[in-house]
């Protein structure tokens, strides 16, 4: 019998409406795998065996009975940016030590309701600002892929790194994650996952820590195109206690996966094309396209000439947003506080020790463009920048394109460590060119895994949808993971 | 624009964040290559363009003022660093 661990979420779903498994020993197999890996991964910050394995029995109840939700019994891993009753919520960060919520984040309550159990929660970069998870208070996590012939331990992406390398890796059998800049999309292409960024307003961001409100998405992680289109139909929809949620129906997002993209339009834009693209990113998109055309797809080039300026102007807003909703760790509510002379001393030197570097510059970054005499040029420019990225796509979608193709990253899974991108922040940033732009245009965006670099590290491209449609996404993606073919496994060390 | 030393001091102030004498000119730096970084978007031209305020077309909603939810002060104190009757303790602020 296969290992239950690497069943893809929708085989380990049939087996268990079968009876061919029950929860409970799928989920002691997750927890099993979690015990070995994680002394090496770090892609858990917390591990929720007990509570687990209890609730693996009560699905196990309700399938002996032919009853459950559409997740009922399927073991999942939670990014610690979700609120969770009771449990370990910190945003990998010291300055929320010891937090346990008194509620239940959005998302994960509609996750539970269709049945998913909860392994633990996943390490991230702190307060999700990073892009290869090394920011995290808990320690980087390291990617279960290996460069060939190297034993040089590689980052997983950020900031959903924990997700990614945990679904990699058959830790969970998918992850929740969250995307600001690419968090979920970049990793999962570091990683040969799949990730998914909805549409703004289509997850309710209720219960998840802030980071950027204007830009913040959660989303999934999973092994196939079929299993994300799984968890993203259970963790969609509206709810009123986000006022930007929004109140559109919820599709079987499964039902589009084997649509095809026949008679589709796929644009190309002509500015991702950046200086000093390495040629096997260049081929690999290439090679998207034919795997489309070959399926019926039209590919039409197009032009979207503010790309470059989705990045900076990026770092102008996530920052400013930034610099706002983590006003609220002060010491006083929740977390870690270091007392003082005086309140201000107390608030000063409780920030200084719990929040890390990464979170310090960007807080300050916000703070300066948000500051008297400097708000119009930085953060009323920057949003005016935004609103013309955004007409670059409406414009493209206006004309016919109905989904846009692109390289989900610059470059394969780099070293942990990387001491170019520890000298300049600026470097590391630059992981993100080719997702932030879909975030400061509130699109959504996937990532499928669509090959291996020279040194067979995985590569994924990125696909670009018109709003609220993401279903497009699914079918087009699928079509690249199956004309693909690749068997996406890193080979075990751990 | 870029950021001097006082500036990275008060912008620490500003953020509650202390700042040591000797972060100061790591900051500055690491500030100053952002700050030049984002430099760029004086290229573009955004005569007559309105700044986005909403990422999705839509309107806030609005909802009748009722109290919908509360009545649980034991638990939002719940996770504070030192609380007393259902209250945040902090240090003296009034003298």
């Amino acid at each position: 019998m296969t290992e239950l661990t690497k069943l893809s979420l929708a085989a380990a779903r049939k087996g268990l409406k079968a009876k061919e498994f029950t929860s409970a020993e799928l989920t002691t197999d997750y927890l099993a795998a979690i015990e070995r890996a994680n002394p090496k991964l770090n892609a858990y910050v917390a591990v929720t065996a007990e509570q687990a394995q209890a609730a693996a029995t009560v699905s196990d109840q309700k399938l002996a009975a032919g009853q459950g939700g559409p997740l009922e019994g399927i073991p999942l891993g939670i990014k610690d940016l979700f609120g969770t009753k009771g449990v370990h919520t910190q945003a990998a960060s010291h300055i929320l030590d010891g937090f346990k919520p008194e509620y239940e984040s959005t998302v994960t309550s509609n996750l539970f309701r269709d049945g998913a159990i909860m392994l633990g929660k996943l390490n991230m970069d702190e307060f999700a600002m990073g892009s290869s998870n090394e920011t995290s208070y808990y320690g980087p996590v390291i990617n279960p892929w290996r460069a060939q012939n190297s034993n040089a331990n590689l980052v997983p992406g950020g900031s959903s790194g924990g997700s990614a390398a945990a679904v990699s890796a058959w830790l969970c059998a998918g992850a929740t994650a969250t995307d600001t800049g690419g968090s979920i999309r970049q990793p999962a292409a570091l990683t040969g996952t799949v990730g998914l960024k909805p549409t703004y307003g289509r997850c309710s961001r209720w219960g998840i820590v802030a980071f950027a409100s204007s830009l913040d998405q959660a989303g999934p992680i999973a092994r196939t195109v079929e299993d994300a289109a799984i968890l993203m139909t259970s963790m969609a929809g509206f709810d009123p206690k986000d006022s930007t949620s929004v109140d559109v129906a919820v599709p079987d997002f499964t039902a589009a996966v084997e649509r095809g993209v026949k008679g589709l339009t796929i644009g190309v834009p002509r500015e991702y094309r950046m200086d000093g693209m390495p040629d096997e990113i260049e081929k690999l998109w290439q090679q998207g396209l034919d795997w489309l055309k070959a399926e019926g797809a039209t590919v039409k080039d197009i032009s979207l000439p503010h790309t470059k300026y989705a990045l900076p102007a990026y770092y102008i807003v996530a920052p400013a947003e930034a610099s706002s909703n983590l006003a609220r760790y002060d010491g006083v509510k929740y977390g870690l506080r270091i007392s003082g002379r005086d309140i201000t001393d107390m608030y000063e030197l409780t920030r200084a020790a719990g929040f890390g570097r990464e979170v310090k510059r960007r807080v300050m970054i916000g703070t300066y463009v948000l500051s008297a005499g400097y708000f119009d040029a930085y953060y009323v420019k920057a949003q005016r920048v935004r609103t013309l990225i955004k007409r670059d796509f409406e414009q493209a979608f206006n004309a016919g394109v109905d989904a846009i193709l692109t390289p989900a990253t610059p470059s394969a899974a780099f070293g942990v460590g990387d001491e170019d991108m520890k000298a300049d922040p600026v470097k590391m940033y630059l992981n993100d060119v080719f997702t932030v732009t879909v975030n400061m245009a509130g699109l959504p965006g996937i990532a499928v895994p669509a090959g291996k670099d020279s040194v067979g590290l995985p590569l994924g491209l990125q696909l670009i949808g018109k709003p609220f449609d993401e279903e497009t996404l699914f079918a087009a993606a699928h079509v690249i993971e199956r004309s693909a073919g690749i068997d996406f496994s890193p080979k075990p060390w751990w | 624009m870029a950021v001097d030393a006082a500036t990275v001091k008060k912008i620490g102030r500003l953020a509650r964040i202390r700042i040591e004498e000797d972060e100061v000119a790591k900051y500055q730096d690491e500030l100053n290559v952002i700050l030049g970084f984002v430099e760029q978007l004086n290229e573009v031209n955004v005569d007559g363009v309105e700044p986005m305020t909403s990422v999705t077309p839509m309107r806030l909603r609005r909802r009748d003022d009722v109290v919908t939810d509360g009545g649980y002060p034991e638990k939002i104190v719940a996770n504070a660093p030192l609380s007393e009757d259902n209250f945040f303790m902090v240090p003296k602020v009034v003298e």
